[in-house]
């Protein structure tokens, strides 16, 4: 089984330098594109039908079809590495980035080069420190071999990478909002359109791509859209980081084919769960997606699988809910999250969240009354799709929704006992 | 008084920045890095350097959970309390270093050396329960590794 994103990947271990990722085959892809017209890299990527790996699956290559070409384009054109991974239970863009950050600026050159831009960011998580180090230095070797700057490798075009080191809050992550953060603006997102492809940082065409995104680019560029496609095991081509934490015996992630099952992923690669713990429910890719249960095992983890059985493929980390740990405890902790990460530039999400929030603590604590659930499940009806700029409070319920239809007897009894029943126990 | 180093750092990330104020973040990360926290004081100089008013760089500052506008001790410790950490043990990880450290989240201890502080998911899901201290990444943090951990920072 091929894992092009891992394979230079060991824990552990140091990253690769430059010299010892080119003769890992590392680079070519550079060559390659440099060779080709940025429309025909364009082409390779939309027909490789690569959906983006940051959560929301929109295709690539579409995505950059939207980016106006030619001298006409306003210029400069910016291409943005998304890297501020924050959504609760995602660990997958940093084994990249710490990883082989050789593989994610190759990523970007040959990114750059099929929108034409001559700006591009890396914008990094504050916490990830690690990964920051061993970028810059990658990036500085990238330099001195004219993988990046004037002329690379003699073919005209010129680009420019620099890394923005963010400071904590995980609204940055939200498309527009980072391009407010990156012009050193309060972090709020922009309404949409205009869209930041044709219209982003500093009014310029802009490509935002999450960070496994981009790392799949070489790999496609060098070997093919049909090549791309037959790693998966779905309609959604490529391979996907999956990780799987919470009281399994093996948490981790793993590389694997796209459309691998929820089952293949809990008793296969995490070993299952650990011992006197139960299976309950998962949300299959971070914070923000709903609960899928044991009638799910058998959904494959792909983008339109997981929406058919109501959730989201997110981010592909999933995190496990087990049978010694309180329901409403778990979407608690998640709302706190939410609730403290608003932004606050939407009435709904800022005011809305909160009181979600107080309102679970209360039921977890005892305090709550007849008619809570039916007020958060109101709740999560006035934050949905339409009432907000962002996607933060519309994802912010889907795990409360799920939560109460999958485990609303557990909420009913915390509401009657007036007690959590399940602190006994851990 | 922003210092000459901090002054020169803050104009290589000028050199290569569109507009002064894009610069914002950076320029704060630059003098906490060299002060530990952001006064109003320095506040007041970076932003005259970038030519912004204080109150829009305070903005942009408070906005932002990593710019300490308080002072914090010579070591910060940042707990991660998401969900995986949560499932995985944060409760009786954050109880233990309260105790130990006598102080709760926002607090720094009497001789200065810890700032206890939460932090969002760190992506460290698998190592759970997961904190960092300064730059530093730890987990699954065990009781046991407590004493070791935290001697490394004096």
């Amino acid at each position: 089984m091929e894992r092009p994103l891992t394979k230079n990947i060991h824990p552990g271990r140091q990253p690769l330098s430059l010299q010892e990722y080119e003769e890992a085959g590392g680079y070519q892809s550079v060559r390659k594109a440099l060779g080709m017209s940025p429309r025909d890299v364009q082409n390779i990527v939309k027909a490789s039908n690569l959906r983006g790996r940051g959560g929301a699956g929109f295709p690539t290559g579409v995505k950059w079809s939207f980016v106006p070409m030619g001298p006409q384009a306003r210029r400069p054109k910016y291409l943005v590495v998304n890297a501020d991974e924050m959504e609760p239970g995602t660990f997958k863009d940093r084994l990249l980035l710490e990883g082989d950050p050789h593989q994610i600026i190759e990523g970007v050159i040959a990114s750059a080069y099929a929108i034409e831009a001559e700006q591009a960011f890396i914008f990094m998580r504050w916490a990830y420190k690690l990964a920051t180090k061993r970028l810059e230095t990658a990036i500085a070797e990238a330099y001195a071999h004219n993988y990046l700057g004037r002329n690379i490798l003699g073919s005209g075009f010129n680009l420019e990478l620099r890394i923005h080191g963010s400071a904590g809050r995980y609204i940055c992550g939200e498309e527009t909002a980072l391009l407010n953060a990156l012009e050193g603006k309060r972090a709020t997102p922009r309404s949409k359109p205009p869209f930041p492809q044709v219209c982003g940082l500093y009014g310029r065409p802009t490509i935002v791509n999450n960070a496994e995104t981009i790392a799949n680019i070489p790999h496609i560029v060098n070997n093919g859209a049909e090549w791309f496609k037959g790693l998966s095991k779905s309609p959604d081509a490529g391979t996907k980081l999956y990780g799987v934490s919470g009281r399994v015996r093996k948490p981790g992630i793993w590389e694997l084919p796209m459309g691998v099952t929820v089952r293949e992923l809990l008793e296969e690669h995490a070993g299952g769960m650990q011992d006197g713990y139960r299976f309950r429910g998962v949300i299959p890719g971070g914070a923000s997606t709903d609960f899928i249960v044991s009638d799910h095992l058998d959904v494959k983890m792909e983008f339109d699988a997981v929406m058919k059985a109501g959730s989201r493929l997110g981010t592909g980390t999933m995190i496990v809910l087990d049978d010694r740990t309180c329901p409403v405890g778990f979407v608690h902790n998640l709302e706190v999250f939410f609730a403290r990460e608003s932004c606050g530039w939407c009435t709904p999400c800022r005011e809305g969240l909160p009181w979600i929030e107080k309102m679970l603590g209360a039921i977890e604590s005892g305090e709550g009354e007849p008619g809570d659930i039916d007020i958060l499940a109101q709740q999560c009806n006035l934050l949905g799709p339409g009432n907000t700029y962002c996607a933060l409070a519309p994802g912010a319920v889907e795990p409360l929704q799920s939560a109460i239809k999958y485990f609303r007897e557990d909420f009913e009894r915390h509401i009657r006992e007036k007690k959590c029943s399940y602190k006994k126990t851990i | 008084m922003l210092s000459e180093k901090e002054k020169n750092e803050i104009a290589a990330e000028l050199a290569h920045a569109d507009s002064k104020s894009s610069v914002s973040v950076d320029a704060l990360n630059i003098v906490q890095r060299h002060r530990g926290w952001v006064s109003d004081e320095t506040l007041r100089d970076v932003a005259n350097l970038l030519e912004m008013t204080s109150d829009e760089l305070d903005a942009v500052a408070t906005f932002y959970s990593f710019i300490f506008r308080r002072p914090v001790g010579r070591h910060v410790i940042l707990v991660c309390d998401s969900i995986s950490c949560w499932v995985m043990g944060y409760n009786p990880l954050l109880d233990l270093l309260k105790n130990r450290m006598n102080i709760s989240f926002g607090q720094t201890t009497e001789d200065k050396r810890f700032t206890l502080l939460p932090i969002s998911c760190l992506g460290a899901c698998d190592r759970a329960p997961a904190m960092m201290v300064d730059d530093d990444l730890y987990g699954p943090v065990t009781p046991g590794m407590m004493d070791e951990v935290l001697g490394k920072y004096t």
